[in-house]
């Protein structure tokens, strides 16, 4: 993987690396390094005297039952973002690639939701489930079912994962049909020569061949329900109610921000670090792996 | 696929078009809200039919701004849509020329701590804005660029993944046309500008669509460093909107400004869209 | 060879340059009226003293024409305020600000925050050293004790200055009770009332006789006051770290066991922690609401029904009932780290806010409440109150009698997490998932550790 031809300068190259290392320096690994330092110490807000405290932030959070329920909320949250956003897009994939005509039509309408941001999203799935006046407020109460997601914490989290979802659901779309249409239509059609059904055919060829889109879509969807969502629990629901949507990042905003205990929050942010990484580490051996085909 | 089965292709575009139906229904009802005035929504259940005043609550979103007691938020869009206008082309803009020239040098120099560049800029990748929230938002307060725009979009600018994207694509440019440069007598960077810039213009195409959606979308950055409502993007304001507690007066302008936040970056993507997906599927790689 | 691929390729690779001109126009726009703006600053000549806020809206507005008085009267200093966003964000930027050396003069902090700004101890620059320190007299006769009490030391030194004070009230629907059969105007003067008018109003019709707002503030911390009881030991915290929570008393369970039942029974409604409930009072669907004083101007605007405001209601069989109301909003602290000259400005600045001209021009247009007894005596003479029935409710469930050691405030570190705390408890029992003791003893004893942690995190310092 590299080139035969290169050039020879001496300072040119380092020139050119400059400007993105500079920010990377400053604003990355700065940064990183400062919740590192800062989750180990304990502050007042106004940084007039900070003490060392060794890992006692991080026995506060493991002692602290906010914490658990975060993490429980962010596992839950991402859990039903994944599942759901990956099966819908998987059977709206398959259904769009066994069709001959319309699938350009077709990804032109299902991929928009991509540009909506989070909070977006949060804010037009908001106002679909508003309660009192909203549509879903309105037929549900027609059911005798009494509706407010600012009071009712399942009735939160489902309304944040369906605008979580909603977004997510064009982007693994896409790649799976890109996927789909990778895999050499001979194959397939040597299946049902052999006698194979649809059904069969899809458990034992394709599903098999999609596998690693689909593992590299695990991920991103994990990451995205961890981090990217920020904006739809912000907007929506600010971790409410009774932190019942309080998922890990939105956690850390708000101990560093609302509540000022920013030892608490950049020893949050040392843990979400940690999982990031492995999360990327996971990624990153498997599709190595994945090349070795 | 293999075998004609009428019905079910039938049954495969019914389920295509809920979906779609499905995925485009909060627009639809956005749209619908923003065409009301607060009188005529406040049925119960809300109309789901078109009103008139659809001009009228964008117009007033985009020079008024929502008139609310007491609320914050309340800029005009027009002042919101140009900061995210900003914000988006600054970052796109700034990406891809750093990205470039990062990449560059990486795959076309052999110089010592190559390698070790290489992999500062993949760390990155693990270090998202949300897990360096308080300590990055204290180094911009020391520089100084709390509420400007430099320090919106500075902190944004180092993206690893447009500097791994057009690091693959360079790999894959022909060792003939550097040889070809060098025989011309041309510098490295005359071989950037005449060759390699308009070699990756597809890319470079692919990678301004996603990071213009990327910039326009920011909402945790935002809200850290611009308190300062001058300063606040679209996205930002109605996620502040919307849970204020007297924002049920304004329902119409508000939805009037979640369509006005969400067009231009849904109108990249649609009239970009070849680039957009080879955008997107590349970067997997 | 190389020239033709050059030619071919420039007309697509104009799209980015064009984007970068664009952007470069752009900057260098921003860049001419940028430094147009503060050559022109700079031409005043005069010492800026910066001031960062929370208020939005209407109330921003008011804020800058205070300042433009100000600033019109006397042309040494310039006050200049800027908005920073919410509480929490104005709280956390004046910080970032400071750490960097250049926090602002003046900033606006939420009540809740008292106990984080005293912890800094340094820093602040108390009001009362900078009053004094310029030279003007403090007479604490002059101030309405209730008010200012909550951040006074308790030996009365004011650390920062009440800005906008509220206190919470009791608003009700005049319609809703005539409909009822009751006299609309003869509100509920005590708790023991108010169950059976819950029930005549429910029983013509009403969906939600009863809701509260800020259930924390007005069901429990403005509960204690009212009734003369702790809400925490060492006088709510004024006299040290040490303090511990209270609020699960007999009086308390007796009082949240009687909302529970109604609640059940269908007489009270839930309408979220903070003031989301507005909605439900202005359109008429709830009854009795209880609600800051600062909500006045929502409803004057919003109700379509006569309505009116009287005080909360308090347990007539508990001794020394009814006391006086805390208050709620946020005052203005002084930052360190600023120079004499400055603080002489500043000094004046909180003369000016505090005159009696001032304090009334700032009450009739927002509804804040007043911190000098002259201030509102002077209201009533020029017949505000009269022509603007229930606007001096506030005031006067403040002043009706001088402040116990229960009554003058709260003073705990962590109080943010520790509202949220009673919030999620008190949630618990409306839900029926608890009982009210065993909610309030939970509350209590996580409160407690919040407190403990806050305690360790001052002795540090």
């Amino acid at each position: 993987m590299e080139k035969r031809v290169v050039f020879h300068n001496r300072f040119l190259p380092y020139l050119l690396v400059a400007p993105q290392i500079a920010i990377t320096l400053v604003f990355f690994f700065w940064p990183a390094s400062q919740a590192v330092v800062q989750s180990v110490l304990r502050e007042d807000a106004f940084g007039t005297s900070s003490y060392f405290v060794g890992l006692e932030n991080f026995q506060l959070l493991f002692e602290d039952e906010y914490y658990a329920n975060s993490f429980k909320v962010t596992a839950l949250f991402s859990t039903l973002v994944t599942t759901l956003g990956l099966s819908i897009s998987l059977v709206l994939a398959v259904t769009a690639d066994r069709l001959v005509r319309g699938t350009t039509i077709y990804k032109t309408l299902m991929i928009w939701p991509y540009a909506v941001a989070p909070a977006v999203a949060g804010a037009l799935w908001g106002f679909v489930f508003l309660p009192g006046p909203g549509v879903f407020a309105w037929l549900l109460a027609q059911m005798g079912v009494d509706w407010n997601f600012h009071l009712n914490g399942g009735q939160a989290m489902l309304v944040i994962v369906v605008a979580a979802t909603w977004k997510q659901i064009s982007y693994n779309f896409l790649f799976f049909l890109a996927g789909l249409q990778a895999i050499p239509k001979s194959l397939v059609e040597a299946a049902s020569i052999d006698g194979a059904g649809p059904f069969r055919r899809f458990w034992t060829i394709v599903f098999p061949l999609l596998s690693p889109t689909l593992f590299f879509l695990i991920v991103v969807n994990v990451v995205y329900a961890f981090f990217e969502t920020f904006g739809v629990v912000h907007s929506l629901t600010r971790g409410g109610p009774a932190k019942a949507t309080e998922i890990l990042v939105y956690k850390v905003w708000y101990d560093g921000f609302e509540a000022q205990d920013l030892g608490g929050s950049a020893a949050q942010s040392v843990i979400l670090m940690a999982i990031v990484i492995g999360l990327t580490v996971i990624q990153f051996r498997y599709i190595e792996r994945k090349v070795h085909y | 696929m293999i075998e004609r089965r009428p019905i079910a292709d039938a049954v495969g575009h019914l389920i295509l078009l809920l979906a779609i139906f499905i995925v485009a229904f909060p627009i639809y009802l956005a749209v619908i809200a923003a065409s009301h005035t607060i009188e005529g929504l406040s049925q119960t259940p809300m109309p789901m039919l078109p009103g008139s005043e659809l001009l009228v609550n964008t117009a007033k979103a985009l020079f008024d701004g929502p008139q609310m007691v007491g609320v914050s938020g309340a800029t005009p869009a027009i002042v919101l849509l140009g900061n995210s206008l900003i914000m988006a082309i600054a970052i796109a803009v700034g990406k891809i020329v750093i990205s470039l020239l990062s990449a560059f040098a990486i795959v076309y120099f052999r110089f010592p701590l190559r390698n070790f560049f290489f992999w500062m800029i993949f760390i990155t990748l693990m270090l998202p804005v949300e897990v360096r929230i308080i300590p990055t938002y204290k180094i911009v307060a020391d520089l100084g660029l709390l509420d400007t725009y430099t320090g919106l979009v500075l902190p944004l600018i180092a993206s690893a993944t447009a500097t791994f994207l057009f690091r693959q694509f360079f790999m894959t440019v022909p060792d003939e046309l550097i040889e070809a440069a060098r025989i011309d007598g041309a510098g490295p960077m005359r071989f950037f500008w005449d060759v390699l810039v308009p070699l990756s213009r597809t890319s470079i195409a692919a990678m301004f669509v996603i990071q213009f959606i990327y910039g326009w979308n920011q909402y945790l950055w935002p809200l850290l460093i611009a308190s300062d409502y001058q300063y606040q993007t679209i996205v930002l304001a109605i996620g502040r909107l919307i849970r204020a507690p007297d924002a049920f007066y304004e329902w119409p302008v508000i939805m009037g400004m979640a369509v006005l936040a969400l067009l231009p970056p849904v109108a990249v993507v649609l009239l970009m869209q070849r680039w957009f997906i080879k955008g997107l599927v590349e970067t997997e790689k | 060879m190389m020239k033709t691929e050059r030619n071919s390729a420039r007309p697509r690779f104009v799209r980015p340059l064009g984007a970068k001109l664009a952007l470069a126009l752009l900057l260098g726009a921003a860049t001419v009226v940028g430094s147009a703006s503060s050559a022109l600053a700079q031409a005043k000549n005069r010492v800026e003293l910066q001031w960062w806020h929370a208020m939005t809206g209407a109330l921003n507005e008011r804020v800058n024409e205070i300042a433009e008085g100000f600033n019109k009267g006397q042309d040494k200093y310039k006050i200049v305020p800027v908005n920073k966003g919410s509480y929490p964000e104005t709280l956390t930027a004046a910080m970032a600000a400071y750490r960097a050396g250049k926090g602002p003069h003046i900033v606006q902090v939420f009540e809740v925050g008292t106990g984080t700004m005293m912890a800094s101890r340094a820093a602040i620059k108390p009001v009362y050293e900078l009053m004094a320190q310029n030279g003007y007299k403090f007479d604490p006769g002059s101030y309405i004790s209730s008010v200012t009490g909550y951040y006074s030391t308790s030996d009365g030194k004011m650390l920062s200055y009440p800005f906008n004070s509220s206190t919470p009230v009791m608003y009700y629907n005049k319609d809703a009770f005539q409909k009822a059969g009751l006299d609309p105007n003869k509100p509920p003067k005590t708790w023991q009332e108010f169950e059976p008018m819950l029930r005549k109003l429910k029983a013509s019709g009403s969906t939600c006789p009863f809701q509260s707002n800020w259930q924390t503030w007005i069901q429990l911390e403005n509960f204690s006051a009212l009734h003369n009881v702790p809400f925490a030991t060492k006088s709510n915290g004024f006299d040290g770290f040490d303090t511990e929570l209270k609020f699960n008393s007999p009086l308390h369970v007796r009082h949240i066991t009687n909302l529970a039942g109604w609640m059940k029974e269908g007489l009270m409604v839930y309408g979220g922690r903070k003031n989301e409930a507005n909605a439900k009072f202005v359109s008429g669907e709830c009854a009795i609401h209880m609600e800051s004083s600062a909500g006045y101007a929502t409803f004057a605007r919003g109700a379509k029904f006569k309505w009116g405001i009287s005080m909360l209601p308090y347990y007539s069989d508990v001794q020394g009932a009814p006391q006086n109301s805390i208050i709620g909003g946020a005052s203005l602290w002084v930052l360190a780290k600023h120079k004499a000259d400055e603080y002489k400005g500043v000094a004046q600045f909180f003369d000016y806010l505090s005159s009696t001209e001032n304090q009334v021009w700032w009450h009739k247009v927002t509804g804040y409440l007043p911190i000098t007894p002259m201030a509102y005596e002077a209201t009533k003479t020029q017949g505000f109150y009269a022509a603007n029935p229930g606007t001096d409710t506030s005031v006067q469930q403040m002043m009706m009698k001088a402040p116990t050691n229960n009554s003058k405030g709260l003073r705990l570190g962590n109080f943010v997490q520790i509202r949220d705390v009673m919030d999620e408890e008190m949630e618990a029992v409306w839900s029926g998932k608890k009982s009210p003791k065993e909610a309030l003893d939970t509350a209590v004893e996580r409160g407690n550790r919040l407190l403990r942690q806050f305690e360790r995190d001052a002795k540090r310092s």
